[in-house]
């Protein structure tokens, strides 16, 4: 179910990584935010993620959502971006035994999954090795 | 506040697919099985746990309709809705609205519905319970949220594959005494480590089933208890909540449910009792990894030692402390919004000493910690015999 209006207001983030900084107390925010968690802020700027981090945990999934069907098994880890913010990502172009944790990855655009029966491609983030 | 107990518990006679059974059945055989325990027919409020009836089987508005089909029109009836805590959240609404005054009678009662729709479909509404648009998003499943979690437990504390197979094992030994458990028969460790990879390091036999079922519990001012029940009283002495990041990956630490130690904390301050004190404990096993994690966050285990407290026995049955002597999530099943219920009956009969093959032997307090998500909200509940 790819709702146009839904897929097209996350595309800051999923394809240029746009995060919200809180210009109170400095916090880094992906998504953005309305109000800072840490100070209760509600003045933001727009800044950009890292696109380079390492990778703190992950997985194998064996077995997906059909969106995902055609790439299973695939690899998803949580990667934190140089400069502190976290992401949920799919790790590919890399071999399931080199995966460790303190991996050095890049974060690339790709295409992500293909919604319902007429196939709609969805793009975002994924990382690869550094 | 008025003192609160439990005046009545039920189940389903049998969890796990019930194809025959529709939601509102299920629900309806349940909270009879509550009221007929509790020996009332009118209450003042019920309040509906469900996690996602609507992509399961396309039914919302829950409160009317099992109102309506327990013939208790019209009085007043809320679904409640956190997740896999749900059930736990629709408990403490009760309790909150005995404690108030608001009510004297409620039936509380947790449903889900699993099995009509094909496992895709049950993937996709269970990971609604993750962030859909920065989790799900990227094909992350709620095995491989999990799974996460265990990776970083590993690495960390040395936590072993053979240690988060034995809780599956204690589970499973302990479901195998429960006659409605999904999956009453034991399992060893090697059928773990041998089970179909869902996503490493968890296996099939890491991870509770989906399941239709449903449980129910009548609360009412303790007072009103002694006068209405021949059986022990049992007083809920606490009631917490508390909630953490919606996404796993926005935790500073991924190896500690937050929601999960700050309701702990609360709780034992409403109750004014300590870990041990606790004599046996039902909680959030959704995946091996949960439960060690939440043991430690309870405090009821050592931080790290999450692993070892199943492999040395001292959460089975005649251990230290028995967690899920019902065979917990894994093998008694896990409908999700049923799940938090379902711990305050199994803790409710312990404490009344009617748990047959599965007593934990002069339990007098008990514990129920029930989790959403991945710990983005955690409800515990600390219950006594008065």
């Amino acid at each position: 179910m790819a709702n146009p209006a839904r897929y097209w207001r996350e595309i800051p983030q999923r394809y240029r990584l746009e995060a919200g900084k809180c210009r109170t107390c400095g916090t880094v925010f992906f998504p953005p935010r309305l109000v800072c968690a840490q100070c209760r802020s509600r003045s933001f700027e727009t800044v950009r993620l890292s696109d380079e981090g390492t990778l703190v945990t992950y997985t194998v999934i064996r077995v997906g959502p059909s969106q995902f069907a055609d790439q299973t098994p695939y690899a998803v880890g949580i990667v934190e971006l140089d400069g502190g913010v976290r992401i949920t990502a799919q790790i590919v172009d890399c071999d399931f035994e080199k995966l460790a944790v303190g991996l050095r990855l890049r974060v690339e655009f790709r295409r992500i999954q293909k919604q319902g029966e007429a196939g709609i491609l969805c793009y975002g983030y994924k990382c690869v090795p550094a | 506040m008025r003192d609160v107990a439990v005046l009545g518990v039920g189940l389903n006679s049998k969890w796990g697919e019930l194809w025959e059974m529709s939601l509102r059945d299920i629900f309806v055989e349940a909270a009879l099985n509550a009221l007929d325990d509790a020996g009332v027919d009118r209450v003042d409020s019920i309040v509906v746990g469900c996690m996602t009836s609507g992509l399961f089987v396309g039914q919302e508005h829950l409160g009317s309709l099992m109102s309506d089909y327990l013939g208790m029109n019209p009085v007043a009836a809320t679904r409640v809705e956190s997740a896999c805590a749900s059930g736990g959240a629709a408990f403490r609404q009760g309790f909150l609205e005995v404690a108030s005054g608001a009510a004297d009678i409620v039936l509380v009662g947790g449903v889900e519905k699993m099995t009509d729709v094909g496992g895709d479909e049950a993937t996709y509404a269970l990971s609604a319970a993750s962030d859909m648009e920065y989790e799900a998003y990227h094909g992350i499943t709620f095995p491989g949220l999990y799974a996460l979690v265990a990776r970083a437990h590993m690495h960390r504390f040395g936590t072993t594959r053979e240690q988060l197979a034995h809780v599956a094992v204690k589970n499973h030994r302990h479901g195998a005494r429960n006659p409605v458990a999904q999956y009453p028969y034991e399992i060893t460790v090697e059928d773990v480590l041998a089970s179909v990879m869902v996503a490493d390091p968890l296996r099939v036999l890491d991870c509770s089933p989906i399941t239709d079922g449903a449980a129910a519990a009548v609360l009412c001012p303790v007072e009103t208890a002694r006068k209405l029940s021949k059986k022990p009283v049992v007083k809920v002495l606490a009631s917490a909540q508390a909630s953490s990041t919606i996404a796993l990956h926005s935790r500073k630490d991924l190896t500690w449910f937050e929601s999960t130690a700050e309701a702990a904390q609360k709780a034992y301050r409403m109750a004014g009792k300590r870990p041990e004190d606790i004599d046996v404990a039902e909680v959030h096993d959704c995946f091996t990894i949960a439960e060690i994690v939440v043991l430690e966050a309870l405090g009821l285990v050592e931080r790290g030692k999450g692993g070892q407290a199943a492999a040395s026995g001292m959460t089975a049955l005649g251990g230290k402390i028995p967690v899920n002597t019902s065979g917990g999530l894994k093998s008694k099943g896990h409908p999700v919004g049923a799940t938090g219920v379902a711990q305050v009956v199994e803790i409710t009969r312990q404490l009344r000493g009617e748990s047959g093959p599965r007593q934990v032997e002069g339990a007098r307090v008990g514990l129920t910690q029930n989790m959403g998500g991945t710990g983005g909200s955690s409800v515990v509940h600390i219950f006594e015999t008065v």
